[in-house]
């Protein structure tokens, strides 16, 4: 299957068309949260405020990326493990999050509420963070500065490369490719 | 007379080999990947270790970390028992080659202190784990693995009883695997610590990581070991990133220890494909 060239912030429409197993390349932006950002998400929705940016539509990308080195946008940006997002996660999806990208498998209950509210999770390539770092061209600092490499950025990719895992019809690439290629009892 | 190793030389390796790690896999890495690409029958599979390579080759090439996550500092110090440190304290020269390579090499800070409550980050990614051990001679070998954490959360530690054998171990490492998927970065290199005591079995679990990899034990019985884990772990169709296929795991490296009659520990500790470490003997 050829990668599918998308751009983000997607549209409900080209959201509801992806299928897990589906290679897409991404143009436009990404926002990154990991653990740190995400705590604190949460705590300003407790009390009341609101996100350091309007979440609606938008996708968030897993990472904490390495300092850039001089004359260059971003430092290696590979996904983190985005199990340890899920338990905050739903209340994102409530305010109009769309789509996620990181690395390893959601929880049950986030791919329930993945297909309530119309959401998509995508893994990129664990481990490829130099090559993942070239499809960044632009990388600001938008929120929580003092957390360093867990602060908030607005990145503007190319060509970034990722693999549809959860869609929107409750489908798990993890599980299927693992089914089709799983031997004996396992 | 001791040989007398200068502090400063230490603190000058431990930055050079924390900056060097980081940006160029070992060949035997790189080299166990192209194996690998050869033999996935995935077409994702082989692309995906295709990206793996291309992002090898680019780290070096652009001078970008392999991964965002430049890891735990983890150092293993073998020093001879003739050599003779001089000029100042050998773990805060560690310590400040740690600072030192982290900062000068742009490499992203990823320790907290306070592990369960303010998670402040210390911003130069000290402090390193040392592990430190003495041997017959005069010279010091340092060794240096910059451990990613999405495979460090995947170690397991089982006391086994000792009536589980060779399918019990393999049936643990294979249930562990299974459920870590493709959290720790697949395809894995998994060491395994049999024996000792439930720490000294942790600690062989990493230290088999620094072995070239896929060379097998010298002792047939741990090598067949080997082989069937590799084979269990491989049968469980996690492949590449974990997006299908047959290499889950690049190799299995196990080392033993013999322990009480009562105990068969089994610690396993995971490596990413992006297995960092490097060497150097002052």
């Amino acid at each position: 299957m050829s990668a599918l060239r998308l751009r983000s912030p997607f549209s409900a429409a080209a959201v509801a068309s992806l299928r897990a197993g589906q290679e897409v390349l991404i143009d436009g932006v990404l926002y990154t949260a990991r653990d740190a950002a995400h705590r604190r998400f949460v705590a300003a929705l407790d009390a009341g405020q609101p996100l350091p940016f309007d979440i609606r539509g938008q996708t968030l990308y897993y990472v904490g990326p390495s300092p850039a080195p001089p004359g260059r946008a971003s430092g290696a940006a590979g996904p983190t493990t985005s199990g340890r997002m899920d338990i905050y996660t739903p209340r994102l999806l409530e305010l109009g999050l769309r789509a996620m990208i990181g690395k390893g498998g959601r929880s049950k209950e986030l791919r329930e509420a993945m297909v309530k509210h119309k959401a998509v999770y995508l893994a990129a390539i664990g481990g490829a963070g130099a090559l993942l770092a070239l499809a960044i061209k632009r990388a600001e600092v938008v929120a929580y500065p003092e957390l360093g490499p867990e602060a908030v950025r607005r990145l503007e990719v190319e060509g970034f490369p990722a693999l549809v895992i959860n869609d929107t019809h409750g489908a798990d690439w993890y599980e299927e490719g693992r089914g089709r290629w799983r031997r004996g009892g396992g | 007379m001791a040989r007398e190793i200068p502090i400063a030389r230490i603190t000058e390796a431990v930055a050079r080999l924390c900056r060097e790690a980081n940006l160029q896999l070992p060949p035997d890495v790189l080299e166990a990947l192209s194996q690998a690409q050869r033999q996935e029958e995935s077409p994702l599979g082989r692309q995906t270790l295709g990206r793996i390579l291309e992002n090898a080759a680019l780290a070096a090439q652009e001078g970008i970390p392999l991964c965002q996550d430049c890891g735990t500092a983890l150092i293993f110090l073998e020093m001879g028992q003739d050599s003779h440190i001089a000029g100042g304290d050998l773990h805060e020269a560690i310590q400040e080659g740690v600072r030192r390579g982290y900062r000068d090499g742009y490499l992203r800070p990823s320790i907290v202190r306070q592990p369960f409550t303010a998670r402040r980050n210390t911003g130069d990614n000290t402090p390193a784990v040392v592990h430190t051990e003495v041997v017959p001679g005069e010279g010091l070998k340092l060794s240096v693995m910059t451990k990613g954490g999405g495979a460090e959360n995947k170690g397991r530690l089982a006391m086994l009883s000792p009536g589980a054998g060779a399918q019990g171990i393999a049936g643990f490492v294979a249930q562990a695997v299974a459920e870590a998927g493709s959290d720790p970065c697949p395809p894995v290199i998994l060491g395994l610590g049999i024996g000792g005591t439930a720490e000294k079995a942790m600690l062989l679990s990493k230290k088999a990581l620094l072995r070239r990899v896929g060379e097998p034990h010298p002792d047939p019985e741990v090598a067949e070991l080997e082989r069937l884990v590799l084979s269990r772990v491989n049968d469980l169709g996690i492949g590449p990133a974990g997006f299908g296929g047959r290499i889950t795991a690049l190799a299995v490296h196990a080392e033993t220890f013999p322990c009480h009659i009562a105990s068969l520990p089994l610690a396993v500790s995971f490596q990413c494909h992006s297995a960092r470490h490097r060497e150097a003997s002052l």
